[in-house]
């Protein structure tokens, strides 16, 4: 399995420059657009919606998860295609002593290691704009990590049943893309239709937006079972996505 | 390349053994019940047209495939349970390229050498080993997207005796090269041969079985028809010599029965009609005296293309 990572670690390394300066550049993009520009309007109201908190550190918590849910999304996708489809290089691993598992694994593991660098340079940022009331912005990372898995699993299962790109679009359009909208990232979920509730609820990303929220600012501590809860969620839709992932891969390379 | 050297084992069991060896997908059956030994240090070779199952049958041998039926043993292994353990001993060149386009040259051997857990100095000192083997040196920190076909085929062979393999697996190493390029893989595989390394190809060239393998079968939906040294089958399917003639368009249809006693066998194709006799030139002169005016004449050696031609009645180039 360490194999197949340093596999993908040296293949990042031709674009890992570019890689890591759009991840500084895209979150403060983002915060400085819509927690300055669009805060500016929202906080003339924010007293009695969002109790206190500024629009900007009401959305950098969400922004941080939704971004790392999009990588993962897409890590998922493109790249593991080309192993299987494209490059074939998954089916040059399988002919050593590497088992179609590893491959997964191996995969998904340096997945969570990309999430992991995407988080942390985002929630440098937000500290940098001062949009973090609470040190326990550090625990925000993990969960928004796994929040990331929560998708990039189950996605990377659907795609070892790919043999082209065509359904990639559909995932985002009709998947990635609405969650990301409403899961609570950029309002309240409670400013949904109350029918719509329920709907982000089976959000991924709204689990994760939900922890890394109270993480971020200091409230935690309110509904500590509950944020269990949302944790144990994420861990259980990434867990059943890796244990899928691994049987679809390993389908995969033995029709080859 | 010490590692590459075989040491004299006349009493072990064969390397390969398949019985009834079979593998069925959903709809078809790829590999019938075929029964194959491959010993140690020969040269073994598929022979078949596109579809008669040697690749799934090569596959299967490569542990990346499981058997539907029938008994399978590599290096003295189940494939079943010893799958990772016997791909770390071999060596294998598939038929669509699996090289990482995102790496140079050299980084494509370094990679795959970690993946059979060798240490990186160890993945250095082959990989400039083996670079220089294929004659590659020069491209090493090259990307692998540029190079030609042929130079492509060269890396996927040098890559696959990064683990100095017991056995090479090779699926149609040579198809859709140009002559050149073919013959500088003959030349290296030929001294991997050499060297003493066991070679199992599969081919649909005769020429490229009839210089490589000691010995092979002929493959044809999804069985094997025969078996022996390129010139045992030849010796038995076919004869010495074959006189092709080839008539201008429209004139062989009107010869029917012409052709009676001129030759030990008789073979009618679309564009020519083959004619197997221990003296081709015989042939022609007797042809002559019969009235038969072909346009052009060939006389030549027979080939296991002929042999393929007798076992199943068609050509083996579609």
């Amino acid at each position: 399995m360490s194999r197949v990572i340093e596999h993908r670690a040296r293949q990042y390394r031709r674009t890992f420059r570019a890689s890591v300066f759009s991840s500084f550049g895209i979150p403060a993009l983002f915060l400085a657009a819509m927690g300055f520009g669009l805060g500016v309007y929202v906080d003339r109201s924010a007293d009695s919606v969002l109790a206190g908190v500024s629009y900007l550190q009401f959305l950098a918590p969400g922004l941080l998860a939704a971004t790392v849910m999009q990588t993962g999304s897409f890590e998922a996708s493109f790249p593991i295609l080309n192993g299987l489809q494209w490059s074939r290089t998954f089916h040059a691993m399988y002919a050593t002593p590497l088992r179609p598992r590893d491959v997964a694994l191996g995969n998904i593991a340096w997945i969570a290691a990309r999430l992991t660098l995407v988080a942390s340079i985002f929630a440098v940022v937000i500290v940098l704009f001062g949009a973090s009331r609470s040190p326990l912005i550090v625990l925000a990372i993990p969960v928004a990590v796994l929040t990331g898995l929560a998708f990039a699993t189950p996605i990377m299962a659907f795609t070892a049943t790919q043999r082209r790109p065509d359904r990639f679009a559909t995932i985002f359009r009709f998947g990635v893309t609405p969650l990301f909208l409403f899961s609570g990232t950029f309002f309240p979920i409670e400013s949904l239709p109350w029918f719509l509730q329920p709907v982000a609820w089976l959000s991924p990303l709204w689990h994760g937006v939900v922890v890394s929220r109270a993480l971020m600012l200091g409230t935690i501590g309110d509904a500590p079972v509950l944020a269990l809860i949302h944790v144990a969620i994420l861990v259980a839709i990434a867990g059943a996505g890796a244990l899928l992932a691994i049987r679809t891969i390993d389908a995969r390379l033995e029709k080859g | 390349m010490s590692g590459l050297m075989t040491e004299e084992t006349g009493t072990n069991p064969p390397l390969i053994r398949a019985r009834g060896l079979t593998k069925r997908f959903a709809d078809f059956t790829a590999v019938d019940g075929v029964d194959f030994d491959v010993a140690r240090g020969e040269a073994f070779g598929f022979l078949g047209p596109n579809g008669a199952g040697k690749t799934s049958t090569m596959r299967m041998i490569g542990c990346t495939s499981p058997i539907s039926e029938g008994e399978l043993r590599v290096l003295d292994m189940d494939p079943k349970r010893d799958g990772p353990k016997i791909r770390a001993r071999l060596g294998v060149v598939p038929q669509q390229d699996t090289l990482d386009s995102e790496l140079t040259v050299r980084e494509n051997l370094m990679i795959y050498g970690r993946y059979f857990g060798l240490p990186r100095e160890e993945c250095a000192r082959r990989a400039d080993e083996l670079l220089e083997f294929v004659q590659l040196t020069d491209r090493g920190k090259d990307l692998v997207e540029p190079l030609s076909g042929g130079m492509k085929r060269r890396l996927t062979i040098a890559r696959s005796l990064i683990n100095e393999p017991d056995v090479m697996l090779l699926d149609e190493p040579t198809t859709g090269l140009d002559p050149q390029a073919r013959h500088l893989v003959w030349d290296r595989l030929y001294r991997l041969k050499q060297r003493g390394v066991t070679l199992v190809l599969t081919t649909h060239y005769m020429d490229e079985a009839e210089q490589l393998c000691d010995r092979l079968v002929v493959m044809d939906k999804a069985r094997i028809v025969a078996e022996g040294s390129p010139r045992e089958l030849i010796d038995r399917y076919s004869s010495k010599e074959v006189a092709e003639f080839r008539f201008a368009p429209g004139i062989q249809e009107t010869l029917d029965g012409q052709f009676d006693g001129l030759a030990d066998r008789i073979e009618r194709l679309p564009d020519r009609v083959l004619l197997y006799a221990d003296d081709g030139d015989d042939v022609v002169v007797a042809a002559r005296s019969r009235g038969l005016h072909p346009e052009t004449v060939l006389v030549r050696r027979s080939t296991l293309e002929d042999v393929f031609l007798r076992l199943t009645g068609r050509s083996l180039i579609e």
